[in-house]
Order: structure tokens, then C-alpha cells, then sequence
């Protein structure tokens, strides 16, 4: 069975690139344009994985990953924080909420695939 | 009532009661707690000034002159007003140096030298006789008044008379024994007399209160008021040469020596310096008395005028001499009861200026003339006695009947000849000459011994010559031939018209040219050659004064003393008792409990040498401690060099104290900048993050989608095409960002280019809609123009100001609704400016973001659909190039009705008023 992966992120462009290159490596993919909308799609669909963006409307990536990390139910879903801002107090901030990785933006598709694979036991 | 033994018993009573005064002020100092210690009663102590001259001699004056008796209190006046930072000064020197006369101080300010200490001692003692002569003349006058009520009989002249049968000489002995025991009762080592002092502020209450009296009494008894008497005075024509401002004869040169010599009387009167200076117990006291002293002046001298006229009216042709109108005035109404006041007013006069004078002079004969002559030809039966505090109260006693016994013999010499106040003026001029001493000694460095000394000595004999020795020639004494051809016959050398200066009275004449020889003599000796060690060590104590000039006595002192020799010789002057508990006080402050340790340092032989400075002066006490003390002379480099030291460390200490509150300053200012900084700092960073984040976005997509293209190379067509599609756009977004985040960071940083010129607004629109005619039609929008012709002139750049009908225009046609847009672009003239206005019918802008859209990067959408394009900077910029062109930039919105942007900008004309206002 195909690992479910949620993209959360508000840059249409950058959720059309990442969704046709995870589609093209098998997964299925689940799309949320701000946070609350991430937060309920996991509840309802229960990803795998979910790439949260961190500048998002209505909600930011470091809030939903707090509330993920809160709800028991979640806690086998694994999180991989995708940010333009790139400072190391960001990255400690985003691990410390019980993030599994982080990526800085722009990365590269092949070591995307790579967390991506890792973080899901692949 | 006014029989004798009424007035006897009536005077010794007012007597007596001074003298418990003076006992219980005495006693409570002994218990410290001081009565005087009351800046009322250190400011009518000094109204001691005020003696029987005023308050007899001033109406006597006035009914000659008018208020030619005035400028005698004007000069007190100008100097307590203006002057009393002097004596101020005067008081620290005093205090620091124990010093207990004016002999003294001059003494000790120029090396405590004995032989200036004498000089200025003979100056005070010979110049301030007439002075008591004066008292004792109108005291006298006064008794033998009442005593022939009442009948007014003028006083017979007492030069006829033996010796036995003046009064006036009984007069000065009971003055004699009342001052010994005033001021002599023993001896203190700071030279105070606290109970004396409290009696003399009681007299001064007494004759005020009494010449009030007589005053209300003669204005409003006699006369109907002020007014009253001045119209009696109309028809009294040979009076009106009273009324003038400056009467006849003695013009604006005598006023100005009248305020200049009671000026300097004032400061350096032995009796002023003694209550003003010496018995000072608080230099706080000082303000109270700056005013309240004057005060009293001008009291006391409200009814002085119509005191003379009422007299002159009443008594006209009756031979009634104008200086006895106080007393006689109420006599000749048989107001006995008034007559009786104003005679106690008097004898407190009287006495209260006899007491003070005569014991500041006897402590100046006391150590600055017996003392240092007893201690160069009677050292050795000296230094036999064990006790000499009784010598010492002997000859102060001695010296108080010899004063007032020479001002008895003065007063039999020459008292005759003059009215009051010309006796005062004589011995004013003799005080004057002790300005230059005084004054230069406290101001300036490099005043030396020998010039103090010849500056002295040539106003003195000067004063002699032009206003003592005419004194007695008046008198018969010496031949007439000395005043009107001068001394041996030389035409010249006439005393009053010295070297041809005619056309000035006799005080001016004698001022100018003692004054005029004791300051070129003081200066020009002075100058000779520079200060020597005492001198200049003396000098910098004086001069610094009101610095902290600290213990430089004591550096100044090097050399070897046993503290049991020290405390031997002070006892030997203040009696072992004293001594003893003084140094014990002194081991106390030091923080020793006993002063075991034999050898003495400088500081504890300073204040050996203090202790009996206060007794014997400070040039006695100099000699005396030396006696004991071996002493190292110091060179004059040396000591040069030890105040060089002094006056540096001060200058490092006060450029010290500069700097540290510079630093301050500094310090605070650095960390008021460093809070700007930081602040700065986290702004810049919060945009530099933003810029980032905004950088970092467009560059995902494009590196995202090339390596995907890169890596399938088999992609279909249309991901393909849509693929590069993408990446061209969000190259484009890069650029367009780049090119916004460096065009805001010109506008902010001031450097961007302005190209203002006069524009007109409808033509800049037009040309606007018509770039962004594309964008509407794509939406297939609607676009309403309500554009008039004929606008005034607006002030801006085009190229700007197109920007900003660019941005609100694309910003519009993004929000509108695919095919049911519409748009309104409208040009309206306000009062001063014209507005112009962009509304479309998009979702509108929630109440709270209407502000944050006009903040950098912050784009507000709520979907992803709706997700804005654009970089987030087009609306700060065009708000700050409206902003520029002096014109504002808002947003109206109710969402889901639309927004409308408007901008406005002033008109030209108005621009260039503002910029000419400016």
C-alpha cells in the first residue's frame, strides 16, 4: 500500500512541484493551503507524513506541528518542516516542537525524496 | 519724672538688664545652646551700625543738608545687596584661621607679621577714637538735657569745665567698668562673646522701637502726617534748599564718597568686623541679614526728615541745636514718658557701639601690640609664669579705659568744633584705609607684606594730615595759620586743599588722596618683588578661600614638636584646664582616644598654633608655638612647589569630576544608541528575514521544477511547457522583487531620485490605464472614468507617480472577479489638492488588515486560491512616494463590497507657498 503524504503550503507553485514529484515516485498525495486546513485534513485522512510549510496563513507550521505532537492519535504520523527562513534558531525551534526533520528552501528534489524516504522507514 | 535720680536709675536699670541679658546668653552657649544662633539676631547685630550718630546725628544732618543724610545707609545697603559674597569670604577666613581682629586678619593674611598687626591695631585705635568721642558726646548732651527740664538749655561746652565736674567723663568710666565686664569676663580661645552679641541685637530692637516712636509722635502729634508737614514747609522759603535732591554745596562727588566710605565702613569697622565676621555663628545667617540688615536701615530712617523739619518749624530762631530735635521735640510737648524712651534709645545706641568697639579694639592692642612687644623684651619673665591668661585679661582691660579715656580726651579736644556725623566721617576715613589690605589680600596673590605695610602707612598719614590734624585745628589746638596757608607756610601742602585740589569737601578731598596713595603704595611695594614663603602660604589660604583649600596650613609646616610641650604652652595662655580638654576634644575628632604618642605631627601643631592665635593673634601664636616646635624652614621652591601640588591636585580633581560626569553622560548616551541600534538591528533583521523568505520562495519553485524537467527527460509536452511557464514567471517574480526591495531601500535610505516638476494629474491616470487596459480586459472588467479637464497643476514625478497608478490599478483588476469586474477611476479637486480614487469590486479588505496592507511583505489572503501575487512592496512604496510629494495614500473597504484607494496631492502653487513658508 502507498504511503499517504500531505503537502501544507500556501505557494501554489511550490505545491505543484512537490506534488508532481511525489506522485511520480508512487506516493499519494494530500494537499492544505493553510494550517488549519492541514490540521484537519490530517485528522480526517491520517498522512503518513506531512510537509509543513512554516509561513502559512491562518495558522503557522510551527503551531500545527505542536498541536499534532499533542494529540495521541497522531503520534505515528512523522513531520517534515519545509522553510524559507533557514536560521538555525528556526530549525532547533522547529526539532524542539517534535519535528522529525527540517528542510531549508530551495532544496534539491533528489535529497527531498531522500528525507522523505527516510522519515517513512523506506 | 525727669528728675535725676529717675534718669540715673532709669539708665543703670537699662544697664543692668543688658548685663543679664549678656550673663544668660553667656551660659547658654556654655551649655551650647546657643541664643544667637538666629539669623534675625545676627542681622540686628550688625545694626550696631547704627549708633548715636544715626539716632541723634542724622536729623541734625538732615535739617542742614535734607536727605543728604542718607547716602552714609545707601552704601551698607549696595554692599550687604551686592557685596556679600566678601563677606562671605571673610567669614571662611576667619573661621578656618581663628583669626579674632581685623588687626589680625591683615596681619596674618600677609605672613603673620607682628609689625603690620601693630600698624593696622594704631590705625583702628587712633581713627575710631573721634568715634567714641562722638558717643560720649551726645550722651552726655542728652543727660544734661533732661536734666534741665523743663527748661531745653543747650549743654555749656565742656572744655570750660574741670575734668571733676564733666559728666561726660563719669560717663566713660561706667562704659569702661560695664565693658570689662561685658567682654573681659574670660578668655576664649575663638575670641566669641556670644552674651554680648544678644544684648547688642536687644539695643538695636530699643532704639528702633524708640525712634518709631518719636517719629509717629512728631508726624502724626504734631502734624497732621507727612503731607501736613510738607505744606508747613511752603511757607517757610528759607527751608526749601532741603527739599532739592542733591542740596548745594555738597554735589554728586561728596554722594559718591559718602556711599563709597560707608560702604568699606561697614566691611572693615572693627566693631562691624567683630559681630559680622567674628561673632558669626553660621554663614547660612548671611542671607536672612542681606535683607533683613538693610531693612532696619531703611526703618530707621523713614522719619529722620520729618523729625528735622517738624524741629526746624517748631523750634524756628530758637537757637536749638538740630542734632538734640529727637529728645528735645518731646520735651518741648512735656511728653516726659516719650522723652525718657528716647533717651534709653540713645544710651542703647551709645553703648551698644562703645561695648563692641572698644572690645574689638582691646583684643587687637591686646595681641596685636602688647603681646608681640612683651614677647621680644619680656620673654623671659614670660616664660617663668606658668599661668598668663590673667596677663593677658589685664591688658585687655587696660586697653578698654585707655580707648575710652583717649575718645574722653578727644571729645575735650576738638569734640566742639563739629556736629555728629562730621565726627563719624573722620573715623570712616580711617577705616577706608584698610580696603586695599583687606580687599587685595583676599583677591589677590601676589599682595605682599611691604606693600600692605606702605599702602597702610601713606593713607594713614595722609588721613592725619588732611582731616585729623584740621580736626584739632578747628578746635584752637593747633594754629589756625596750619588749616588756611598750609605747613610751614608751603602753599601746597594746605591739609584740605592738598596739592591745589580745591572744589571738593573735606571727606572727598581726604579720601581721594589717601585712598589714591594707599592703593599705589599697596600695589606698586607689592609688585617689587614676588610673595616670600609666609606670604605666599597665607596667601593661597586667603585667596582659595572658598575652595577647599583643606589642611595646607599643615603641609606647609615641617619640623619636630612633643605634644606635652604643646598642650603646656597653650595652657600656659588659656589657663590648663582649657588646654587640656581641647586637646582632648582634638584626639576625640582625630579618632584617638588620647594623644599618647609624644612627637606631634604638622596638623596637631596647626591647631596648637590655632588655639592661641585665638587668644594672642596669629602672629604671636606663630612665634610662640615655634618656641617649642622645631621647625624646618622650608625653601621657598618648596614651598612653591607643595601649592603648585595643591592647586594641581585641585585642577585634576575638578577636571576629574568633569570627566566622570562626562562619562556619565557618555555612558548614557552610548546606551541610549545601543538600545537604538538594537532595535535597529532587529528591524533590519526582520526584513532581512522577510527579503529572504520572499527570495527563497520564487527560487523553490524554479529549482524544483528544472530538476524535474532535468531528470525526466521523457516528460509530456504539456507538464513540460507548463513546467517552463512556471519557472518564467517565477523568475519574473524574482526580478520584479529584487528591483522593489532596492527601489523601497532607495526611498528609505533618502537616495532615491526625485524628478519633481508641475504635472497634470488627468494626463499621468490616462496614461496609467491605458499600460493596465490588458490586465482589465483578460478579466473582462468594466472600467467607469469620471476624469475632468482643466485641473490645477499638481508637483510630482511622472515616472512615480505612474508607478502608483500602476500598483493600485494591477492590485485592482487582480481582485476582480473573472468576467464581473468592475472598476472606477476617479479625479476630484478638494480645497487644496487634487484626490484621486481606484475602486473596484473584489472581496474588499477586513477592517484590521486595512493598515497592515501598507506594512512590507505583508500580503493578506485567506486561501490558497486566493494567495495574492506580488512581491507585498508595491503598496508601502507607492504610499511613501505619495508621501514624498506631500499628499496621503488610504484604503476604504467593507468586504465583500470592495475597496477603493485613494490618494491625494496638493496642489503646485500651494507647494511652492509651503516651501517659501519654510
Amino acid at each position: 500500500m502507498s504511503k499517504k503524504i500531505l503537502i501544507a503550503d500556501d505557494e501554489q507553485n511550490i505545491v505543484i512541484s512537490i506534488e508532481f514529484l511525489l506522485r511520480r515516485e508512487g506516493f499519494e498525495v494530500l494537499v492544505a493551503g493553510d494550517g488549519e486546513e492541514a490540521l484537519a485534513r490530517v485528522r480526517a485522512e491520517r498522512p503518513d507524513l506531512v510537509l509543513l510549510d512554516v509561513m502559512m496563513p491562518r495558522m503557522n507550521g510551527f503551531d500545527v506541528c505542536q498541536a499534532l505532537r499533542a494529540d495521541p492519535d497522531l503520534s505515528g504520523t512523522r513531520i517534515l518542516m519545509l522553510t524559507a527562513k533557514g536560521r538555525d534558531t528556526e530549525v532547533s525551534k522547529g526539532l524542539g516542537l517534535g519535528a522529525d526533520g527540517y528542510m531549508t528552501k530551495p532544496f534539491s528534489t533528489k535529497e527531498l525524496l531522500a528525507e522523505v524516504r527516510k522519515l517513512l522507514g523506506m | 519724672m525727669l528728675e535725676a535720680p529717675v534718669v540715673v536709675a532709669a539708665a543703670l536699670f537699662y544697664l543692668g538688664l543688658l548685663f543679664a541679658v549678656a550673663w544668660w546668653g553667656d551660659r547658654r552657649a556654655d551649655q551650647g545652646k546657643s541664643i544667637i544662633a538666629n539669623p534675625t539676631i545676627y542681622a540686628l547685630s550688625m545694626a550696631v551700625y547704627c549708633t548715636t550718630w544715626t539716632f541723634y546725628g542724622s536729623v541734625g544732618r538732615a535739617a542742614v543738608s535734607g536727605i543728604g543724610f542718607l547716602p552714609v545707609y545707601l552704601g551698607p545697603t549696595l554692599v550687604m545687596a551686592l557685596g556679600w559674597f566678601v563677606l562671605l569670604k571673610m567669614i571662611r577666613i576667619v573661621k578656618a584661621n581663628r583669626i579674632t581682629s581685623i588687626a589680625d586678619f591683615i596681619s596674618s593674611r600677609y605672613g603673620k607679621s607682628h609689625l603690620l598687626g601693630g600698624l593696622v591695631t594704631i590705625i583702628a585705635v587712633v581713627g575710631i577714637i573721634p568715634y567714641i568721642a562722638l558717643q560720649l558726646k551726645a550722651m552726655s548732651g542728652t543727660v544734661s538735657l533732661l536734666l534741665s527740664y523743663p527748661e531745653i538749655v543747650m549743654p555749656s561746652r565742656s572744655a570750660t569745665m574741670s575734668v571733676a565736674a564733666d559728666m561726660s567723663f563719669y560717663i566713660a568710666l561706667i562704659l569702661a567698668a560695664f565693658t570689662i565686664v561685658f567682654g573681659t569676663r574670660h578668655l576664649d580661645a575663638t575670641e566669641r562673646h556670644e552674651g554680648m552679641v544678644a544684648a547688642i541685637a536687644l539695643e538695636s530692637g530699643v532704639k528702633l522701637v524708640a525712634f518709631l516712636a518719636v517719629g509717629v509722635f512728631v508726624t502724626y502729634g504734631l502734624y497732621d502726617g507727612f503731607g501736613d508737614i510738607f505744606e508747613h514747609l511752603a511757607t517757610h522759603p528759607e527751608l526749601r534748599h532741603l527739599m532739592t535732591a542733591i542740596p548745594s554745596g555738597q554735589g554728586y562727588t561728596g554722594w559718591f564718597s559718602l556711599i563709597l566710605l560707608s560702604g568699606l565702613a561697614v566691611l572693615f569697622l572693627p566693631r562691624q568686623f567683630q559681630v559680622a565676621v567674628v561673632e558669626n555663628v553660621n554663614e547660612a545667617h548671611l542671607k536672612r541679614a542681606a535683607w533683613l540688615f538693610p531693612l532696619y536701615l531703611l526703618l530707621i530712617n523713614i522719619f529722620v526728615l520729618p523729625i528735622a523739619l517738624g524741629g526746624l518749624l517748631h523750634f524756628s530762631g530758637q537757637g536749638v541745636d538740630a542734632d538734640t530735635f529727637v529728645l528735645t521735640l518731646p520735651m518741648s510737648q512735656r511728653h516726659e514718658g516719650l522723652a525718657l524712651l528716647v533717651f534709653i534709645g540713645g544710651l542703647s545706641a551709645g553703648t551698644g557701639m562703645v561695648i563692641v568697639e572698644t572690645i574689638a579694639l582691646s583684643t587687637m592692642v591686646c595681641n596685636d601690640l602688647v603681646m608681640p612687644l612683651l614677647l621680644r623684651h619680656k620673654r623671659q619673665s614670660l616664660d617663668e609664669s606658668k599661668d598668663l591668661s590673667g596677663v593677658l585679661l589685664g591688658i585687655r582691660r587696660g586697653a578698654i579705659v585707655g580707648i575710652l579715656l583717649l575718645g574722653y580726651l578727644y571729645f575735650r579736644l576738638a569734640g566742639e568744633a563739629y556736629a555728629l556725623v562730621a565726627i563719624g566721617l573722620i573715623s570712616f576715613s580711617a577705616v577706608a584705609q584698610f580696603a586695599p589690605a583687606m580687599i587685595g589680600g583676599m583677591y589677590w596673590r601676589g599682595g605682599t607684606r611691604g606693600g600692605a605695610l606702605a599702602g597702610l602707612s601713606a593713607g594713614f598719614l595722609i588721613w592725619g594730615y588732611t582731616l585729623l590734624l584740621p580736626s584739632f585745628a578747628k578746635s584752637g589746638w593747633l594754629p589756625a595759620a596750619f588749616l588756611t596757608q598750609g605747613i610751614f607756610g608751603i602753599d601746597l601742602l594746605r591739609p584740605q586743599q592738598l596739592f591745589g585740589l580745591t572744589g571738593l569737601d573735606e571727606i572727598s578731598h581726604c579720601l581721594f588722596w589717601s585712598l589714591l596713595a594707599n592703593i599705589g603704595a599697596y600695589v606698586g611695594v607689592s609688585l617689587l618683588r614676588p610673595p616670600m614663603v609666609a606670604e605666599a602660604t597665607q596667601a593661597t589660604v586667603f585667596v582659595d578661600a572658598l575652595k577647599d583649600t583643606g589642611k595646607l596650613g599643615a603641609v606647609l609646616w615641617r619640623g619636630r614638636a612633643k605634644v606635652s610641650d604643646l598642650q603646656e604652652l597653650v595652657g600656659r595662655f588659656l589657663g590648663p584646664a582649657r588646654a587640656q580638654s581641647a586637646f582632648a576634644a582634638y584626639a576625640r575628632r582625630q579618632g584617638r582616644g588620647k594623644l599618647v604618642t609624644l612627637e606631634a605631627d604638622a596638623q596637631l601643631v596647626q591647631f596648637a598654633e590655632s588655639l592661641l592665635a585665638g587668644a594672642i593673634g596669629s602672629a604671636s601664636a606663630r612665634v610662640m608655638v615655634a618656641s617649642v616646635a622645631k621647625e624646618e624652614p622650608l625653601s621657598i621652591d618648596e614651598v612653591m612647589h607643595i601649592l603648585d601640588e595643591a592647586s594641581q591636585l585641585r585642577t585634576y580633581s575638578r577636571e576629574l569630576e568633569r570627566k566622570s560626569r562626562e562619562l556619565t553622560a557618555a555612558t548614557l548616551e552610548l546606551q541610549e544608541a545601543n538600545e537604538r541600534l538594537q532595535e535597529l538591528d532587529r528591524v533590519k533583521d526582520d526584513i532581512m528575514s522577510s527579503v529572504t523568505h520572499e527570495l527563497r520562495t520564487p527560487l523553490t519553485s524554479i529549482r524544483a521544477f528544472s530538476e524535474l524537467l532535468r531528470d525526466d527527460p521523457k516528460m509530456h509536452l504539456a507538464d513540460r511547457e507548463r513546467f517552463l511557464g512556471l519557472i518564467v514567471s517565477e523568475a519574473e517574480r524574482l526580478s520584479r522583487l529584487i528591483n522593489q526591495t532596492l527601489d523601497l531601500a532607495k526611498i528609505e535610505s533618502g537616495r532615491a531620485d526625485w524628478n519633481g516638476c508641475e504635472l497634470d494629474l488627468k494626463e499621468v491616470v490616462e496614461q496609467s490605464l491605458a499600460a493596465t487596459s490588458q490586465l482589465f480586459r483578460e478579466k473582462d472588467a468594466h472600467v467607469d472614468l469620471d476624469l475632468p479637464d482643466n485641473l490645477p497643476l499638481i508637483l510630482a514625478d511622472r515616472d512615480r507617480l505612474i508607478q502608483v497608478m500602476l500598483n493600485l490599478l494591477s492590485n485592482a483588476a487582480k481582485f476582480l472577479v473573472q468576467g464581473a469586474g468592475r472598476v472606477s477611476v476617479k479625479l476630484r479637486v478638494l480645497a487644496d489638492a487634487l484626490e484621486v480614487s481606484v475602486s473596484d469590486n473584489g472581496p474588499g479588505i477586513r477592517p484590521e488588515d486595512q493598515e497592515l496592507i501598507f506594512e512590507k511583505f505583508r500580503q493578506v489572503g485567506d486561501t490558497m486560491t486566493a494567495k495574492p501575487a506580488g512581491t507585498g512592496l508595491g503598496l508601502p512604496i507607492s504610499r511613501r512616494i505619495v508621501e514624498h510629494f506631500g499628499g496621503r495614500l488610504w484604503v476604504e473597504s467593507v468586504p465583500g463590497e470592495g475597496a477603493t484607494f485613494r490618494f491625494t496631492l496638493p496642489f503646485a502653487d500651494a507647494q511652492v507657498e509651503e516651501a517659501a513658508v519654510a
